[in-house]
């Protein structure tokens, strides 16, 4: 058995036994059990990847299991291991490992642990046969499995309605993007008669200029099937016009954001955009649409995460406006960048995430940082932890320098890429940049908010019920006394605790990962010699000129981030350090841009008008107009209406002797056709 | 003769026919038993039955022949290709699940409804093995009779409407297929099935039988508009019966299409393809809007069925492999998934006797036996992969696809809004607090529940994961189907072109790429 199937199918395995075991197997050894598998796999993966990053292992296919086969159809369970599968085994399964580690502290508390650990291992599992897949279907079927247990881990605490309508949400907004998915396979296999990845991609050049009849017009072939494809792409990485399931699959425990809703499943479509990336080079139209759909929201979700009080959402939006980034280096043709990116932000934005969830843990599950403040010196770990995750995200590096976060070498390389593409990149570039200073605005917001300033805590229901309940138990006796001391600081006596070892470790792991991701594995990403040798054993096209023109941009374009980031961090320090009356009186003065941002431009409310409250209306209308009213009242009830006034027939048929009427029925009509058999 | 010996299509019409008299004398406890032990023989013969089926290359395509005459041209014919074996297997494996189903449940006159199980299994045995025309006919309407008895006496408080209107409605089809045979028969000199499936019928008068046949097709199927007898039907009748009901019954109409309409009247099929496309697109998305407003639990799946069968006819009418095997695949996971779903309302119904969505709530704190098992049919019903369900939907649309990208895009909305209803329904259902104390206090799943609803979940997940299994044996069958409709079949709408000669003169692999791949009999539509 080779390593890559253990990698794989451990997570399931574990899942099984933590899933069915539940309750009778017992909490620690289903935790064991989950972990033990994961950190295998984990540590199976690391010398997968790090072969392909020396440059000395080749592309493989290990079979499974016959799937499914039509005619010429054929599809096969198998593992696909290239450099691009190893760059995502390694993202997969680390974070994953390090999430179920964390999930120990962080879930210590919950009833119900083998069932989280379970749904984990299971995503883990999915979102790996999704990266090893070797033909569309198999893709499709890791695509819907890690929608299953994002599904089911958004709505973990399903008593809460808020989860289960996230979880609904998720699951329905993701399946418009699979409408897309599913028709571009179709498609996919009525021209080239085959989904086989491999085989796709080497047919797919012979395809350009062909045109295809799609809903009664005639389009190009190439632009169809892309577009159709990167609908789906859409739909999972959380694109404009369908990202609204993101922010609110935010109701899920917090290493599920981390693990699922940042670091791997969301960054699916970017995958999918570079595995089929030379398909996607056969269609200007489709790199067009790629590249403007991924600016639009890499602008669209920085804008609103610069409103968002829920520590968790600002986070969530940022995700968001990451991958904006990452699809437009697609469309701009630097796939390597855009997997560089995806990979370091995997390490920064768990690691924000996972820190955000030790100051959750901290201040007692609140989760709005208007009621904040003052933590650097309770929480120390995870400040020093949020603030490597903060310079890795706003892309700290000093240009032309190997100095810099993980963020600074991946991102820059992403806007000298557009910009040195021209065309819409040109477009993208400008947008990337101002997107840059608002992300650098709103994660030192976070970080100023959350550890600087004077404690506002007193103003937290959490927090109240923490002081609360922790007189209620210990200072019965002289409570009264100890009320009447504290209040004044803005504390309310609360006390905030550092998190344990098992969440420390992972933010510690992470840490480093966010500092150094960049320096250690740029020459394999997106060096124009490195990324050619590396990418080689992939699918992935890299672009060779591209990445040579993107060294030789401007002084001022190589620089422009480094600006912004600047220019973001100060204004984050002026309006939250400095003068924190700032923000009241900005929201005061442009209400109306505030309130547009602060309702995520409206996208929810505009969706329950033009399709969650017209599918109800419509649904009722052919209910009750339709079936009841229109086919039932001329059809069975009119015919019923005419035989009741013809006698007696319905009075017999409720004589409770109806099989006796029925048999006569049944021997009658049998009499009838045999007659006529032999008459003829 | 046969493989075997014995005639052991026959032998598993009678085995359920003696258990069925058995069980008008015995008394309740006895007449569950006898019930049971028939059907668990029944399913012994059918494992027999496909484990001495000939899936080899080559293989003879009509197996476990029977012939008897009888008097003139009828004849007790029997015999099974690779479709009929599935949908049989299907039959006799769903059948001990209905008894058990109805062990407790049933209490008035169980010998009786026993009876009335027993001889619908032989009735829908016959249906899927007769191989002359009136054979079939008879099994095919009198397979009405046991569920309407079944409907009208075992049913909730509506049982009379719903009954009435469900044999009016699917005795009214029916009477234009008998007329349509009648005319076959003298036509064809023969109603001997496979014969029929090689005569070729003027394309003129074919229009009228493939009418008469869709009349009667359609109700069973069912096709919008001639759909609302199947939700009172499955309201009012017994969880045994419901099972039944939407596992085989309305299967016999989809089996229908697949055995008599697409062979028999290739070309009157090719001309109202776009009848079928047009009520099923409706079908889709109409069914699946009303679905989501329900609030009872069997409406809402009886609704989503006529939805899945939607994607069925389709599938059927896409004129190539894919579609028809991908019909006949989602046939048999719906007849699996839709029968555990009412499998699992029947257990929450026989503990609150309500089907009200809003009495239950938060079952998954009290029930996770059940959350867990409902969870896994949910998600085979709105055809996650992996499950049976998404098997026979990716390739009936995908068949579709090929015919026609609208009818494609139009029936594969059904994954988002069958998604949008099964996923509500299973939120009010397992999700949120026990707003209800009788919901909470109720307890999980017992071992006899178990015993019925763990079978069809692997069942569920083998079909998924590897139907090879389940194809293989009707691949042939199909494929001689599809020659069969080759003639006539209509020419898609996708005219794919081949990549311009000079598309791209500064990129000479590309233009070597474009040679390579720009075959002369696409070359040819470019101009």
């Amino acid at each position: 058995m080779q390593s890559i199937q253990l990698i794989v199918f451990l997570p399931l395995l574990a899942a099984i036994i933590a899933g069915l075991g539940n309750k009778a197997l017992g909490n620690v050894p289903a935790k064991i059990v989950t972990t033990g598998a994961l950190f295998v796999s984990c540590a199976l993966s690391w010398p997968i990847f790090l072969s392909y990053v020396a440059g000395h292992a080749e592309p493989s296919v290990a079979p499974v299991l016959h799937w499914l086969s039509s005619g010429s159809f054929n599809a096969a369970w198998e593992l696909r291991v290239d450099a691009l599968t190893a760059v995502m085994l390694v993202v997969v399964t680390s974070v994953s490992a390090l999430v179920h580690l964390y999930s120990w502290g962080y879930m210590d508390e919950e009833p119900d642990q083998p069932r989280f650990f379970a749904y984990l291992s299971l995503f883990t599992f999915a979102m790996l046969m999704l990266v090893t897949a070797n033909n569309l279907l198999q893709m499709f079927f890791g695509w819907e499995g890690v929608g299953l247990a994002s599904y089911l881990l958004i709505g973990f605490w399903f008593r809460k309605p808020s989860a289960s309508a996230a979880a609904i949400k998720a699951f329905v907004v993701n399946r418009v993007g699979d409408l897309g998915f599913m028709l571009g396979i179709f498609g996919t296999y009525l021209v080239f008669d085959t989904i086989s990845i491999p085989d796709i991609l080497a047919a797919a050049p012979g395809m350009a200029g062909s045109t295809i009849g799609f809903l009664g017009h005639r389009f190009d072939t190439m632009t169809v099937l892309c577009l159709l494809l990167f609908v789906g792409a859409c739909g999972k990485s959380a694109q404009l016009g369908l990202h609204t399931w993101l922010p609110d699959a935010m109701e899920g425990p917090t290493p599920v954001s981390a693990l699922i809703h940042a670091a791997t499943m969301v960054t699916a479509g970017v995958f999918m955009v570079c595995r089929l990336s030379p398909m996607f080079e056969t269609s200007e139209t489709a790199m067009h649409v790629v590249t403007y759909v991924g600016a639009a929201t890499c602008l669209f979700a920085a804008t609103v995460g610069t409103t968002q009080t829920d520590i968790k959402r600002v986070i969530a939006y940022s995700t968001c406006s990451q991958l904006g980034y990452m699809f437009f280096a697609a469309g701009v043709g630097a796939y390597g960048a855009a997997m560089f990116h995806l990979f370091t932000h995997a390490f920064f934005k768990a690691l924000l995430f996972l820190g955000a969830g030790s100051v959750i843990h901290a201040m007692h599950h609140e989760q709005d940082m208007r009621y904040y403040g003052a933590l650097r010196k309770e929480i120390p770990v995870t400040f020093w932890a949020m603030t490597a995750g903060t310079l890795a995200i706003t892309g700290v590096g000093i240009p032309g320098t190997l100095f810099g976060f993980a963020g600074f070498f991946s991102k820059d390389s992403i806007l000298e890429s557009a910009y040195a593409a021209g065309g819409p990149g040109t477009t993208a570039f400008l947008i990337g940049v101002f997107a840059a200073l608002l992300t650098s605005f709103y994660s030192w917001r976070l970080v100023f908010l959350t550890f600087f300033g004077a404690p506002r805590w007193a103003g937290s229901e959490h927090i109240q019920h923490a002081v609360h309940d922790a007189h209620g138990h210990d200072d019965h006796a002289h409570d009264a006394h100890h009320d009447h001391h504290h209040g004044h600081d803005g504390t309310a006596g609360y006390h905030p605790h550092e998190s344990p070892l098992n969440m420390l470790v992972p933010l510690v792991v992470l840490s480093l990962g966010a500092v150094l991701a960049g320096i250690l594995f740029h020459g394999a990403f997106i060096d124009p010699e490195g990324g050619a040798h590396f990418w080689e054993a992939s699918t992935l096209a890299f672009n060779e000129h591209l990445m040579h023109a993107s060294h030789g941009v401007p002084l001022w374009v190589k620089w422009s981030p480094f600006a912004v980031m600047a220019t973001g961090l100060t204004i984050a320090y002026m309006a939250y350090i400095r003068h924190t009356d700032w923000p009241a009186k900005f929201t005061a003065h442009f209400h109306v841009l505030y309130d547009f941002l602060l309702n995520k431009w409206y996208f929810d409310e505009l969706y329950n008008a033009i399709f969650v409250k017209p599918a109800f209306a419509i649904g009722r209308f052919f209910w009750k107009r339709g079936d009841e009213g229109t086919i039932d009242r001329f059809g069975p009830n009119g015919m019923a209406a005419l035989v009741v006034a013809g006698g007696r027939v319905t009075r017999r048929l409720q004589s409770g002797y109806l099989y006796t009427y029925a048999l006569v029925m049944l021997l009658g009509l049998a009499a009838a056709v045999t007659w006529a058999i032999t008459q003829s | 003769m046969n493989e075997l010996g014995f005639p052991i299509l026959s032998l598993m019409m009678a085995v359920p026919m003696a258990g069925a008299l058995l069980c008008l004398f015995a008394s309740a406890p006895q007449a569950r038993q006898v019930a049971l032990v028939a059907t668990l023989a029944d399913l012994v013969l059918g494992l027999l039955l496909w484990l001495n089926f000939d899936q080899s290359a080559g293989h003879a395509q009509w197996q476990f022949q029977e012939y008897a005459p009888i008097f003139g041209r009828f004849a007790w014919a029997m015999g099974i290709d690779g479709i009929a074996l599935t949908l049989i297997a299907l039959t006799v494996f769903l059948m001990p699940i209905c008894i058990l189903a109805s062990w407790d449940s049933i209490e008035k006159r169980v010998g009786e409804y026993m009876a009335a199980f027993l001889f619908m299994e032989t009735l829908m045995i016959g249906v899927f093995a007769a191989q002359d025309l009136f054979l079939f006919y008879i099994f095919f309407e009198a397979g009405l009779i046991p569920m309407y008895l079944i409907i009208g006496i075992w049913g909730g408080v509506n049982r009379i409407y719903a009954s009435y209107k469900f044999f009016l409605y699917t005795l009214l089809g029916s009477v234009l297929m008998l007329i349509a045979m009648l005319w076959m028969a003298r036509e064809a000199g023969s109603t001997d099935i496979p014969t029929l499936m090689a005569y070729s019928f003027d394309p003129k008068v074919q229009t009228w039988l493939w009418l008469a046949f869709f009349a009667s097709f359609a109700v069973k199927m069912p096709m919008w508009p001639v759909h609302t007898w199947l939700p009172d039907a499955h309201v009012q009748a017994p969880t045994a019966g419901s099972v039944i009901l939407a596992g085989v019954l309305l299967k016999m109409g989809g089996y229908g299409f697949i055995r008599f309409s697409l062979p028999m009247f290739p070309e009157a099929s090719a001309q109202f393809a776009w009848l079928v496309f047009g009520l099923s697109m409706v079908a889709v998305v109409y069914t699946s809007l009303v679905a989501l407003v329900q609030s009872d639990m069997k409406k809402l799946i009886a609704y989503s069925s006529v939805a899945h069968m939607a994607i069925v006819t389709v599938g059927l009418f896409a004129f190539n492999q894919a579609g028809i095997e991908g019909a006949m695949m989602v046939m048999l996971g719906h007849g699996l998934v839709s029968g555990a779903l009412f499998l699992c309302v029947g257990v929450i119904y026989d503990r609150l006797h309500t089907r009200e969505i809003d009495r239950y709530g938060g079952l998954s704190i009290n029930m996770p036996k059940y959350a867990l098992l409902f969870m896994l049919f949910t998600m085979a019903s709105v055809g996650l992969p992996g499950t049976s369900n998404f098997v026979g939907e990716f390739l009936a649309l995908m068949g579709v696809y090929q015919a026609s990208s609208w009818v494609a895009l139009v029936a594969t909305t059904g994954i988002i809004l069958g998604a949008a209803y099964m996923l509500y329904l299973y939120r009010r259902i397992c999700f949120g607090d026990q707003k209800n104390a009788d919901a909470a206090a109720m307890p999980d799943l017992s071992p006899r529940e178990l015993v019925m609803l763990v079978p069809i979940g692997l069942s569920v997940l083998w079909m998924g994961v590897y139907p090879e299994s389940f194809l293989a044996p009707m691949r042939a069958d199909v494929q001689a189907i599809v020659a069969r409709m080759a003639p006539a079949a209509p020419e898609g709408d996708a005219k794919l072109t081949a990549g311009k000669p000079h598309a791209a003169p500064a990129e000479h692999e590309n233009h070597e790429a474009t040679n390579e791949h720009g075959g002369p009999e696409t070359a040819a539509e470019a101009h």
